[in-house]
């Protein structure tokens, strides 16, 4: 697997402890998301990022308070990284009153301003345009915050995501975009249904901006990538765009057992699973192993504890449906 | 007291916002070196600098999404869609992102941002630079929409849409760009959500729209010499509507005509008629008539497209008809 980036400056013990837990909070959260289904406790539809976590994890740790994250529909790694409670985001799934949004957006709308997740969109591409008003509002108020984007590689075939790209190199915004090249669209290889080989990086060109591939499944060359965008976004010196290469574990949603994929292909990648790829790495730095399990322990108690809180939830009061259309609070259209 | 082109008093409304408020910046698609291809927006650059007036590449998408995301992050902007039909090439971005993202974040965020565009028939432009598509966001829960009829309306409306916290959709008409009416001096600030009276009569209540309301007066001089005295409602406001104004009105003349450039098919006067035969029924003296566009895309040929908009001609017929 190629990478572009240039060796940074080694990267703090403790910050590999944050990338650590993040992914596994990712991780434990999303199987329990995925029992919680099972169990029809969670209804609807859910795009997990199994096997995906390095690359939101990395922004999460490389981006300051006041930076913002624009997510999609497999948004729930990308929340968490910013440091949105798990039992918030869990209610929310189960649309619960103690959701992140109260239950009026489900899985694939999780936003929570006060950690500067500005959204998670679920039409495929509208969300970059979006991230690069938030950049200009940065630019122009030179507030120094960055706009990060993320989504899938399957996008970079919507003209939403030409549009913005374009938009973001003429205007030279704080944006950095990151494209999980995760091999699919829905169902379909996005081989089969792109002209070039890297659906994102390939494009960099028309745009005026530099080919970036990085694996994305290794949270050091992530957080290292990241940390390099982010910077440049911050300096004024324009968006970036990064092709992270990964894999999903499972199927698109809820209603995908993944059956289209060959099965080398998912042996071959898990064999690549971030987490225990990262775990390998700390111990192999010199970790104690028992301070990894006293940190796998942690989170798996904090998961269980914030099942137990969004489980306990009432559901949202019937107000709610006319609520918040407008500023004000309301929903009338009439005098 | 002045005489003003409407597509002056644009500018002049966008330059008294852009004076008050730093955070009101403006785009779009050859707007600011340019000042726009119908010139409602010449002088802004000079005056507000590249900064806050900026031209962007055809890219309707990303000129809404920019808008939408600066508009979450404390910006107040101003999007131009050079012509309402274009609106269909990033409606995605308007009623899926910005009319839906405050009520499914439970009120986390909110887009005080205003999307003007040339909307309207009557310049012999043929059906895709023509239709008026007013009706196409009055359908959409999120959207506040307003299109005003003159000069005055412009500024005040345009001022008050800026300042609202809530995405407002602003249909300029294109017909009425080069129309002049008198505009007072100083700031003008209009209230969204009121229609406006702008004849009384007792016979019937005509209720028109953007450059419908110009010919609806027009009608009601021509039926008053032949003996009906109508009163003509500005609906100005499609969403929030001042309901309250048509339903006095009509209350008082017992019948009621829209006159509507929109297409026939849930025009904004098939709303209107709804809630005036729910709440006021038993005021109605005869049956609702709507005077619309007929339901077909618009033609170029300039016989053709006037016999498709609503004339004055036919506005008044369609009331001498019913009334006399
Ligand atoms: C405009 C639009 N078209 C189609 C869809 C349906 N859809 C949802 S996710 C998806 C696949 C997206 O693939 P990719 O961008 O690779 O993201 P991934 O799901 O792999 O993370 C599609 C086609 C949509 N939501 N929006
Ligand atoms: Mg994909």
């Amino acid at each position: 697997m190629t990478s572009t980036v240039p060796d940074l400056p080694d990267i703090a013990s403790e910050t590999r402890m944050e990338l650590y837990r993040l992914q596994l909070e990712m991780r434990h959260f999303e199987k329990r998301a995925y029992d919680l289904f099972m169990q029809s406790l969670v209804k609807g539809t859910s795009h997990l990022s199994l096997g995906q976590e390095a690359i939101a994890a990395a922004f999460g740790v490389a981006m300051m308070p006041g930076d913002w994250t624009f997510a999609t529909y497999r948004g729930h790694a990308h929340t968490l990284a910013r440091g949105v409670p798990m039992t918030a985001v869990l209610a929310e799934l189960m649309g619960r009153a103690n959701g992140l949004m109260g239950g009026k957006g489900g899985s694939m709308h999780l936003t929570s301003v006060e950690h500067g997740v500005m959204g998670s969109y679920a039409i495929i591409g509208a969300h970059l345009t979006i991230a690069n008003g938030a950049a200009w509002s940065a630019q122009y108020r030179r507030s120094g915050q960055v706009a990060v984007c993320f989504f899938g590689d399957g996008t970079t075939n919507i003209g939403a995501f030409h549009e913005a790209v374009n938009f973001a190199a003429v205007w030279k915004l704080p944006v950095v975009f990151v494209c999980e090249n995760n091999l699919y669209m829905e169902y379909t290889p996005i081989a089969a249904v792109t002209a070039v080989d890297r659906p994102a990086a390939d494009r960099a060109a028309a745009y005026g901006l530099e080919p970036v591939v990085v694996d994305g499944n290794d949270a050091d060359v992530m957080y290292q990538t990241a940390v390099r965008a982010v910077e440049r976004a911050r300096s004024g010196a324009g968006p970036s765009l990064i092709e992270a290469l990964t894999y999903r574990h499972g199927g698109h949603s809820r209603a995908d057992p993944g059956k289209y994929r060959p099965a080398e292909e998912i042996a071959a990648w898990l064999e690549r699973d971030p987490v225990p790829l990262y775990r390998s790495r700390l111990l192999s730095l010199g970790v104690p192993r028992a301070e990894l399990e006293r940190l796998e322990q942690a989170v798996a108690e904090a998961v269980d504890l914030a099942t137990e809180e969004a489980k306990a939830g009432p559901p949202p009061a019937p107000e709610l449906l006319m609520s918040d259309v407008w500023a004000d609070g309301g929903s009338s259209w009439r005098n | 007291m002045a005489q003003l082109t409407y597509r002056a008093a644009v500018a002049r409304a966008i330059a008294q916002e852009m004076r008050r408020d730093d955070s009101v910046v403006f785009l779009g698609e050859d707007v600011a070196a340019a000042g726009g291809v119908f010139k409602a927006t010449p002088g802004l650059l000079d005056e507000f600098g590249a900064e806050r007036v900026r031209d962007t590449p055809i890219s309707e998408q990303a000129i809404l999404g920019a808008a939408m995301g600066a508009a979450m992050t404390g910006l107040r902007p101003i999007a131009e869609i050079m012509f309402a039909d274009f609106f269909a090439v990033a409606w995605d971005i308007v009623v899926n992102e910005i009319a839906k993202s405050r009520y499914m974040t439970n009120g986390q965020v909110s887009f005080p941002l205003v999307i003007r565009s040339g909307n309207g028939g009557g310049l012999r432009f043929g059906a895709q630079h023509s239709q008026s598509v007013e009706n196409w966001a009055m359908a959409v829960p999120g959207l506040k929409v307003i299109a005003p009829s003159n000069p005055r309306d412009v500024i005040g409306l345009l001022a008050a849409a800026v300042r609202d916290p809530d995405p407002v959709l602003f249909f300029e008409h294109k017909a009425l760009y080069a129309a002049k009416g008198e505009v007072p001096d100083g700031e003008i600030v209009d209230e969204l959500g009121t229609a406006r009276v702008l004849r009384r009569g007792r016979d019937c209540t005509i209720a028109a729209l953007g450059a419908m309301v110009p010919r609806a007066l027009a009608a009601a001089g021509q039926l008053s010499s032949q003996g009906i005295e109508a009163t003509v409602v500005d609906v100005r406001s499609l969403v929030p509507l001042d309901t309250a104004t048509i339903l006095e009105t009509v209350a008082a003349t017992g019948r009621l005509f829209t006159v509507e450039e929109n297409p026939r098919l849930c025009g904004w006067g098939a709303e209107l008629a709804s809630i005036v035969s729910e709440e006021c029924f038993h005021d109605l003296d005869g049956p609702i008539v709507r005077i619309t566009t007929p339901h077909v895309p618009l033609p170029a040929a300039d016989v053709l497209e006037d016999i498709a908009l609503p004339s004055v001609a036919r506005v008044v017929e369609s009331v001498r008809t019913a009334v006399g």
